[in-house]
């Protein structure tokens, strides 16, 4: 899933600081899950930004909202009908969502809440860690199912650096190295001989180096 | 024994500080409290296990948030007692009631109050949530 | 031969090669890499000019290594794929070739973290195995990664890094494996500090044959103090100081610590020399570049070789 995290509450205190009513909208899918921008965290955020503003003696209004999800049209027009009651709305989904809000509501200010950091796995609770890069040419065939992209500080397709030190990683002593990882993984598989093969040079196009992305399934389409 | 306790402290009934929230604490600054704390049983000798032990984590959180929104980490504690110790429950209900006092009022209750004596009917717009409204 | 490398001339002719490196400066000043160069002058085959390292902004491998050449030594170029795209990097490999630089080293690169500009943006479209894939490909292609021809052939000695000491530790041959297959011609391994371990590293590079297919020049560096043995032991990743090495350093006097440093270096280098598959080393003298002469010269390596 996406996973994100809160913006510090001062820097959201920034872009809202002429506004005086605003909506807040939270998001029931990956934010909710990695407790970043669901219905309990639009609460918090409300009631944290209220009590600031009570401070600082400039009451401002909240409307709290959770979006079933806000990367799909059809939920977005959940709040159509009050939008313009607003005058911006602050979004606590991910990237896409707000930047859907954005493209839905073309004459209402979008803020975003929350910063999304990246997609990965709940490591256990309260743990978040990353796991695809979304390169948009999967190789976990090739590399025991670990990506190197992604887990390799430096995204080296034919690892370890030499800077693999115990298991971690140079760049810092709690990172694991990926490279140590797949090696092991070879290992516990007993496939050490795909150590020996050279991924060859990436083509980059299927990642964000083509341009923003899109799929289009015209099976799919209505 | 039948000890007194200050006045001021309203005391909110949970079954567990493990069911001690972000939400009721945050609310119950919204709602004009100038301190709060949390009463919890011993550490380790959680009936939950270690309910005790997630409000400890929970108060820690909120006191950061109230350090950002200008309110003050400083006004939320948590404490630990066990249910025989009534003389401890008077002593720490004494040292918060000081330790409030020092601080002063919240910042949230002068601000209301100064908007009420300003200007009555703004006040009546803002909307501040009961405390725990909506939670259960 | 491959290129104009007087250094692959000398490898080449089976001699025992010596090569060491400058730093650049921090700043746009030439006659610092000149000053370091010329004390190099006689005493080694080729200069490596580091490019970056530790992510460090200093003056570009590439312009520093042009003012070596200049003066009349061989540089090697250090490139590092963390900031260039394979655009950037065959444009520069055109470019150092065509100002005379014959040797080209193919590396990854420090992470930005440890540097001075820790919140830049790293490439990484290739890694050092590509690089090496991407010189062998213009120079014995004759053609740009794309597919389309060159007009002039970037004649370069292509080199590689290999550090026996990293983990995990049955890996570290692997990799060197897969830059002999990519078609790397010298190696520069990490500092050797632990000649033990080396030697077990040689060993299994002699079980793969892979002596014969590449270069390994032993990577020397001579401890200053105790302090620094320390700091290379505990804050280098990758870098395996045995704490004899320590021991040995430490239980002389202060004033004669360096001293000992030196001493250790010529007695590695004396023992590299009688292993198997080495042919020649790498003196990586720490802003000590003035002490690589004498290494050199009680190492007995000195006078070096005058070939055609």
């Amino acid at each position: 899933m996406v996973i994100g995290e809160g913006k510090p509450i001062k820097e959201i205190l920034a872009m809202i600081e002429d506004r005086s009513k605003i909506l807040l909208a939270g998001c029931r899918g990956c934010v909710t899950v990695c407790c970043a921008g669901g219905e309990k965290e639009v609460g918090i955020l409300s009631s944290a930004i209220s009590l600031a503003r009570q401070n600082q003696g400039k009451a401002l209004e909240i409307k709290e909202v959770t979006l079933e999800r806000q990367c799909d049209p059809e939920y977005l027009e959940e709040i159509r009908s009050i939008v313009d009651d607003y005058e911006a709305i602050l979004s606590i989904a991910c990237g896409a969502g707000v930047q859907f809000l954005a493209e839905t509501y073309r004459t209402t200010p979008i803020y975003p809440g929350i910063n999304t950091n990246f997609i990965g796995v709940t490591q256990e609770q309260g743990v978040w860690a990353e796991r695809c890069q979304s390169c948009g040419d999967c190789k976990l065939h090739l590399t025991g199912g670990i990506c190197p992209i992604t887990r390799c500080a430096k995204s080296l397709l034919n690892g370890p650096c030499g800077g693999s030190s115990t298991g971690k990683c140079e760049v810092d002593p709690e990172t694991d190295c990926g490279w140590q990882m797949i090696y092991d993984r070879f290992k516990e598989l007993g496939c050490l001989e795909q150590l020996e093969v050279i991924i060859p040079i990436t083509d980059w196009t299927t990642s964000r180096d083509g341009g923003p992305r899109k799929i289009v399934r015209e099976d799919l389409k209505l | 024994m039948r000890l007194s306790y200050p006045t001021s402290i309203k005391i909110v009934k949970l079954p567990c500080t493990g069911k001690i929230d972000v939400l009721y604490l945050l609310k119950a600054f919204q709602s004009g409290a100038d301190g709060v704390y949390v009463a919890g049983c011993m550490e380790g000798d959680c009936h939950y296990l270690t309910g005790n032990l997630r409000a400890k984590k929970r108060v820690e959180y909120t006191q950061k948030i109230l350090d950002e929104v200008g309110v003050g980490g400083e006004r939320l504690a948590m404490y630990n007692m066990s249910a025989a110790q009534g003389a401890r429950f008077v002593e720490v209900a004494q040292e918060m009631t000081e330790k409030i006092k020092e601080l002063g009022p919240s910042p949230i209750k002068k601000q209301k109050s100064e908007i009420r004596s300003q200007k009555p009917e703004d006040n009546m717009k803002e909307s501040i949530p009961s405390p725990l409204a909506g939670e259960g | 031969m491959t290129s104009d490398s007087h250094l692959e001339k000398m490898l080449g002719q089976g001699e025992f090669a010596v090569t060491s490196e400058c730093g650049p400066p921090r700043g746009a000043d030439a006659e610092v890499i000149k000053k370091k160069g010329a004390l190099l002058k006689g005493t080694v085959d080729a200069i490596n000019v580091t490019d970056n390292q530790t992510s460090v902004v200093r003056m570009s491998s590439f312009s520093s290594c042009v003012l070596l050449t200049q003066i009349g030594l061989e540089a090697t170029l250090q490139m590092v794929t963390r900031d260039r795209n394979r655009i950037a990097i065959q444009s520069d490999i055109l470019g150092a070739a065509a100002l005379g630089i014959n040797n080209i080293l193919c590396l990854s690169g420090d992470h930005q973290k440890f540097g001075d500009h820790s919140t830049a943006k790293n490439v990484y479209d290739i890694d050092s195995i590509h690089l090496i894939q991407t010189v062998k490909h213009m120079r014995d292609e004759g053609k740009f990664l794309g597919g389309e021809e060159l007009k002039g052939i970037p004649k370069l000695f292509i080199g590689a890094a290999a550090n026996p000491f990293a983990d995990p530790f049955e890996s570290r041959v692997v990799r060197l494996a897969k830059k002999v297959a990519a078609g790397v011609q010298f190696i520069q391994t990490q500092c050797i500090f632990n000649l033990e371990r080396f030697a077990e590293w040689m060993e299994q590079v002699r079980d793969r044959g892979l002596h014969e297919k590449v270069h390994i020049l032993g990577g020397v560096t001579p401890m200053k103090s105790v302090g620094m043995a320390n700091y290379m032991k505990n804050m280098v990743p990758g870098m395996d100081v045995p704490d004899a090495l320590i021991a040995r350093i430490k239980g002389v006097e202060k004033d004669k610590r360096a001293e000992e440093g030196v001493k250790i270096a010529v007695e590695t280098i004396q023992q590299l020399k009688e292993m198997e598959g080495v042919h020649g080393v790498h003196i990586m003298a720490i802003e000590w570049e003035e002490m690589v002469p004498r290494i050199a010269e009680e190492a007995g390596l000195l006078p070096r070789p005058q070939i055609a």
